[in-house]
């Protein structure tokens, strides 16, 4: 993975103690909290609901022991004790005190990690598929181009008071897993027909208020000209995305209101220009960080035997793990969801525990889902099981990746601040009724997603099952929705009608899982079944 | 009754106005009126809070009582960590904030 | 006129009063213009050559538009004071100079010392904006 160089580390060196000065300036009395509160945004500083939370960054989703160990620090001696893994990749901490901050940026720092641009009107975490480098299906690592990517967006002084926040999404497999095609940039890195490597962007997608299916905007840029593209996109949405409302200011409403054919007109236009101003990084740059992103040294010959004897091994290798691309070796997959639990948390001595275990197991390397879990990209399947033997016994071996178990929920009305309800007691309600073994492998892949408010932090649209947390006269209500997808054939989920209680829900998920199991038919996952047989079954059964 | 509310600045711990300081514990909270905003105005001034605003509640045998449960989550901590919260051995207290 | 507390030109100061955009488009052999967000800097390609000062105003320092409109008329060539005015705020000093700006009136007076720790802060920088600063990845290159 990217190691910085003096440059990189003397950014975020410099970045530390100009933050330390803004906050200096904020206690002094030199800033409001109108001027600071920008300032601490883009330093990853949110104030929530009973604290400020930061938010790290975690570039695209890939760390090292040492970094996932100092994150187990940062809980222990900031924080108190945990940390939450978001849909974004990155991790947050929920009680951190603002005059601690610099000290804990530092702690960083010193092992190349930082908060900048996680928060504000700028461009955030560049994220990626999390099995990069590690699965057969993709053509290349997308990571150098995630990596350049989130060099040239740090600190871009044109782009720090966008209209609204921005993401990026960067993928180079026909399977997407990182929802590529529901953030302001998706790109999908491909092969021409001439065999040359290059960027598909597909630019206005979203979830939120107004959920948008990003359309493709150009079909191939070159490999040496993608930064130019990009910032072309940028400075298209800076000059003429909205400023007047809040909820209408991410790129996708541009999109929209302009339609796909202007905003594509402009973003080439400005294009054609701004190839001749000399701000793409020379190849040699890009070829430069892909020395990074090499296998790692696997070993030849590595036996390609698993004993799966032990059925609980068994069950977490069938559901957990997915094929590597190099013989002997097996992606593995931790789950954060164990029955009953909080989706995402993980305490201080699990996540200094992943860290040791991925240096011994996985060549020094993790990954961090957007589905809140955590990946062991390369184990050798001769260690598989010692390596989740030591996972289960700290209870990180629940085997329920991808089903009705493995539920995406943000923080909710239990930690934020814009949260109309709970979340996590609806994720425990449900994980735990669904919580055996059997009923989870009867039905099968189940992606459920549950958002505690309309910014849908927790890709409710996206889910095959999505549940929105609304306020209903100061009480708790959940809207249930069906047939969201966030892979390749992205769709948005549908609302099945009244909105249920927080028991109410709970109920009317197991129902929708019943209608599955009645209706499906050979090889059907519940996204298929629902597909074919459309909402009228499900509303009966929820309706009556 | 109007509380204000708001967070200690250093800290960003949550707070309430008892009358004369600003208390972590919203049994505390004093009813302020139609005070609130020259209350706020004099305190984030003096940087002793920040995000301060005014809500409703209402005094209950129990102590004072916020009339919208995302104040009443803000007043006790997250309820699926009671460990982490104001009280954190009252078992039954994450009934109180619904 | 609000002060310019800080200038990195040697030339004069132009005195002339800025047009707003909508009148120098009548009267285009004026030499300063006055651009608020919602103009189109582009309007002013045509007539670069005779303009000495373009002012770019600053509501909220938060609209970032200002910083496109800057670097759109410096990559069109224009060699003039290229002036930021309104809520112009210390933390956005070394980022409005990058995309071009070489002259600052705050509306209401900044701190020196904070002022001049916010130009120099950066040593380095990751992109190419028309400035004379060498991106990182220029000197990791050579």
């Amino acid at each position: 993975m990217y190691k910085y160089d003096q440059y990189d580390q003397q950014m975020v060196d410099t970045r530390v103690a100009e933050f330390r000065d803004q906050v200096r300036r904020r206690l002094d009395g030199a800033l409001t909290e109108d001027q600071f509160r920008p300032l601490r945004l883009q330093n990853g500083l949110y104030l929530q609901l009973h604290a400020y939370m930061l938010r790290v960054a975690i570039p695209y989703g890939t760390l090292d022991s040492r970094q996932m160990t100092k994150l187990g620090d940062i809980a222990d001696r900031y924080d108190r004790g945990y940390g939450h893994f978001t849909t974004r990749q990155n991790i947050q901490y929920n009680w951190i005190k603002l005059e601690e901050t610099p000290d804990l940026l530092a702690e960083l720092a010193s092992v190349e990690m930082h908060a900048i641009q996680t928060s504000g009107n700028c461009i955030r975490n560049i994220s990626s598929d999390q099995y990069a480098g590690a699965a057969a299906d993709e053509i290349v690592d997308p990571r150098p181009y995630a990596e350049l990517l989130r060099q040239w967006s740090s600190f871009h002084p044109e782009f720090l008071n966008l209209p609204r926040k921005f993401k990026i999404a960067v993928i180079a497999s026909d399977t997407d897993r990182a929802a590529m095609k529901l953030h302001d940039i998706g790109m999908q890195i491909v092969r021409n027909a001439a065999g040359e490597i290059g960027a598909r962007f597909f630019v206005g997608g979203g979830m939120g208020r107004t959920p948008m299916i990003a359309p493709m905007i150009r079909e191939f840029v070159p490999l040496d000209q993608f930064i130019t593209y990009s910032e072309a996109c940028l400075r298209v949405y800076n000059r003429c995305g909205r400023r007047d409302n809040k909820y209408k200011a991410r790129i996708k409403i541009l999109v929209h209101e302009l339609g796909k054919e202007e905003y594509t007109r402009q973003v080439e236009e400005e294009f054609a220009h701004l190839l001749q101003q000399g701000i793409e990084p020379p190849l040699a740059e890009i070829e430069r960080i892909k020395t990074f992103f090499v296998d790692p040294p696997f070993e030849a010959g590595a036996s390609d035997e698993l004993d799966l004897s032990d059925p609980d091994f068994r069950l977490w290798v069938e559901r957990n793990c997915h094929a590597h691309k190099a013989p002997g070796y097996i992606i593995a997959t931790v789950s954060l969801k164990p029955a009953g639990g909080i989706p995402g948390d993980a305490t201080s001595d699990q996540i200094r525990l992943m860290a040791q275990l991925a240096k011994e197991y996985s060549f020094d390397e993790l990954r961090v889902t957007h589905a809140q879990n955590i990946v062991f990209p390369h184990v050798r399947k001769a260690d598989l099981y010692t390596l989740w033997k030591a996972l289960d016994a700290a209870d990180l071996g629940t085997a329920n990746l991808d089903t009705v178990g493995d539920i995406i929920a943000c923080p909710g009305l239990d930690y934020c601040s814009l949260a109309n309800a709970r979340s996590i007691p609806v994720a425990q309600k449900i994980s735990e009724r669904f919580g055996s073994a059997e009923k989870q492998a009867e039905i099968g892949e189940l992606k459920l997603k549950i958002s505690g408010c309309i910014n849908a932090c927790g890709h409710h649209h996206a889910g095959h099952i999505g549940i929105l947390g609304v306020d209903r006269k100061g009480v708790e209500n959940y809207q249930l929705l069906l047939g969201g997808c966030e892979g390749a054939d992205t769709s948005l989920g549908q609302i099945t009608g009244p909105g249920f209680d927080e028991n109410g829900i709970v109920d009317a998920v197991e129902t929708a899982t019943q209608v599955y199991l009645a209706y499906r038919q050979e090889g059907e996952r519940f996204l298929d079944t629902y597909r074919r047989i459309g909402m009228a079954p499900f509303k009966e059964a929820l309706y009556g | 009754m109007k509380i204000v509310t708001g967070n200690d600045l250093k800290s960003g711990h949550v707070v309430w106005w008892d009358g004369e300081q600003w208390s972590r514990f919203v049994s505390s909270a004093a009813d302020v009126g139609d005070g609130g905003e020259a209350i706020i105005a004099r305190e984030e001034g003096a940087r002793r809070v920040f995000a301060a605003y005014v809500i409703d509640g209402e005094r209950t045998g129990e102590g004072v009582r916020p009339s919208h449960i995302k104040e009443r989550i803000r007043a006790l901590g997250p309820t699926v960590r009671l460990d982490l919260s104001l009280k954190p051995g009252e078992h039954d207290v994450a009934n109180w904030v619904i | 006129m609000v002060e310019v507390q800080f200038r990195f030109r040697d030339d004069e100061v132009v005195g002339d009063p800025a047009l707003m955009v909508d009148a120098f488009l009548t009267q285009t052999n004026a030499t300063a213009v006055h651009i608020e967000p919602g103009d189109d800097a582009r309007a002013l390609l045509p007539f670069l050559d005779g303009l000495q000062l373009i002012e770019v105003s600053f509501p909220s320092w938060t609209d970032g538009r200002g910083y496109s409109s800057a670097r759109v008329l410096r990559e069109a060539g224009y060699t003039g004071e290229l002036r930021a005015v309104g809520d112009v705020v210390i933390d956005m000093l070394s980022h409005l100079r990058r995309c071009g700006f070489d002259a600052f009136a705050p509306e209401h007076g900044l701190n020196e010392a904070d002022a001049q720790a916010a130009f120099k802060r950066w040593d380095n920088v990751y992109q190419a904006t028309g400035d004379d600063r060498s991106p990182i990845w220029a000197k990791r290159h050579g």
